[in-house]
C-alpha cells in the first residue's frame, strides 16, 4: 500500500524540492536575501511569507528515552513558557497538559524509563476522523492543529486520541503569548510549536532538552538528521498496532 | 414627487438635529501609530471583519505566514501607548481603547480576545509543573 511516507512519486518530490532549497536561498526581509553556497543547512529552514505549508515536507519528533533524564521536567518548563501555559486550576485535572513525563517500569526487572508524551501527530489522526465541525485538522506538512474559530468544545476529539494528547481549556485566559492563541471553550494539543517552526525554529522541547534526548526535522527528507537516525536505529511508534503513522516516534522503548 | 421632496426636507433637518454639537455620543478613536494601515481607513472600517476572517483561515488551515492582514501586526500599531492594549479604559479614561471604543458603541460583540492576546509585545510567562 501507498502511504504518504513511501509513496515513490513523493520521495521524487521531495527530492527536487531538497536540490532547490539546498541553494540556501533565504529571505531577510522583502526584497533582500541572504545567499549562501555550501552544503550547511539548517535543522528546517523559514518558509518565505506568503507560501503555504507543503506536504513537501513531515515534520516529526524522534525522542531517545535512554537519554531522557528522570525527573527532569525542562522541555514542560520550555513548552509552558513558550505557548502561555499559565492556569493553574482549583482541580489540577482540568489544568491544560501540552506535554507530560510519563514514567514505565519493567515488571520483571524493575528497569524505569521515562519519557515525554504528547500530540503524536499522526498521519491517520483519529481526532480529526471524530471532529463534528472539521476544527481538528491535519496541516499539509502533517501537524495535526486545533482550528479554534471552529471548535466548538465538544471533547470528542479527547475521547479519540488513543494518547490523551488533548486539553480542555476550564477558565478564561488572560496570559497567552501573542503567537499561540488559546481560550475558554475550546479543546487544544501540542501544535509542534507551529509557530516557531514556520520560522525555521526548532519546537520549543526540543531546545530545551539538556541531553538531546530529541530531535525535530523532516521525515520526508532522506538527507535530515531524523531521517537518517530512523533509518540506522530501531525506533517505535507507541501503539503502532493502530497504524495511525504517527510522527513522533521513540528509541530505547 | 411632492413626497420625495418633503421626505428630503424631514431628512435633512434630523440629520442637522442629530448631528448638532453634543447631541449624538460618538467613538472617541485614538490611534497610536497612525498612518501605516494596510487599507484606507474607509475600507478598514467596513472589511476589517472580512480581511481577518480570510487571513485567519489562510493563516491557521494553509499555513501562509506574514499576511498583510494580521491580527498581531493591527495590535502592534493600535494598542493604546499607555497601557498597551486595545481593550479596556484610555489613557485619558474618556472612552475606550481602539477596538473596544467602537465595538461598544455599536454593540458588536468582540470575540477576538477570547484567545488573541489584546496587549501589544506581550511576554508569556510560563507556569513551572
Amino acid at each position: 500500500m501507498s502511504t504518504p511516507d513511501n509513496n515513490p512519486r513523493r520521495k521524487f518530490i521531495a527530492a527536487a524540492g531538497a536540490s532547490v532549497a539546498g541553494l540556501g536561498f533565504t529571505a531577510i526581509a522583502p526584497g533582500l536575501h541572504l545567499m549562501a553556497v555550501g552544503e550547511a543547512k539548517a535543522a528546517t529552514e523559514a518558509r518565505k511569507a506568503g507560501s503555504a505549508a507543503s506536504s513537501i515536507v513531515r515534520w516529526g519528533l524522534l525522542i531517545d528515552a535512554n537519554k531522557c533524564a528522570p525527573g527532569c521536567t525542562k522541555c514542560i518548563d520550555a513548552c509552558h513558557t513558550e505557548n502561555g501555559v499559565t492556569e493553574k486550576l482549583p482541580d489540577p485535572r482540568q489544568n491544560s497538559q501540552w506535554i507530560r513525563k510519563i514514567e514505565l517500569t519493567d515488571r520483571r526487572n524493575g528497569k524505569k524509563t521515562e519519557l515525554p508524551m504528547m500530540c503524536q501527530h499522526c498521519a491517520e489522526p483519529p481526532c480529526v476522523d471524530v471532529c463534528p465541525t472539521g476544527a481538528s485538522m491535519k496541516r499539509a506538512d502533517g501537524i495535526v492543529l486545533v482550528d479554534r474559530h471552529t471548535c466548538i468544545g465538544c471533547r470528542y476529539c479527547m475521547m479519540a486520541c488513543p494518547y490523551k494528547a488533548r486539553s480542555f481549556v476550564h477558565a478564561p485566559l488572560t496570559e497567552q503569548n501573542p503567537e499561540v492563541p488559546r481560550g475558554q471553550g475550546c479543546v487544544e494539543s501540542c501544535t509542534l510549536c507551529v509557530h516557531r517552526v514556520d520560522k525555521g525554529q526548532t519546537p520549543a522541547c526540543v531546545e530545551s532538552c539538556p541531553t538531546g534526548a530529541m530531535t525535530f526535522g523532516d521525515l520526508n527528507d532522506p538527507a535530515s538528521d531524523i531521517a537518517k537516525r530512523i533509518a540506522s536505529v530501531p525506533t517505535t511508534q507507541v501503539r503502532s498496532d493502530l497504524r495511525l503513522n504517527q510522527a513522533v516516534r521513540y528509541q530505547g522503548i | 414627487m411632492r413626497y420625495g421632496a418633503l421626505l428630503a426636507v424631514v431628512l435633512a433637518l434630523l440629520a442637522q438635529l442629530a448631528w448638532a454639537d453634543g447631541r449624538t455620543a460618538k467613538p472617541t478613536i485614538e490611534i497610536a501609530n497612525p498612518g501605516k494601515c494596510v487599507a484606507p481607513a474607509e475600507e478598514m472600517r467596513r472589511n476589517h471583519m472580512e480581511m481577518l476572517k480570510h487571513q485567519r483561515d489562510r493563516t491557521m488551515r494553509a499555513g501562509i505566514r506574514g499576511e498583510p492582514a494580521s491580527l498581531n501586526a493591527c495590535i502592534e500599531c493600535h494598542a493604546s501607548k499607555a497601557t498597551g492594549s486595545v481593550l479596556g479604559a484610555n489613557e485619558a479614561g474618556k472612552g475606550s481603547n481602539f477596538c473596544e471604543t467602537c465595538h461598544s458603541y455599536v454593540a458588536v460583540k468582540l470575540d477576538c480576545f477570547e484567545c488573541h492576546q489584546p496587549k501589544a509585545k506581550f511576554k508569556a510567562a510560563g507556569l513551572k509543573p
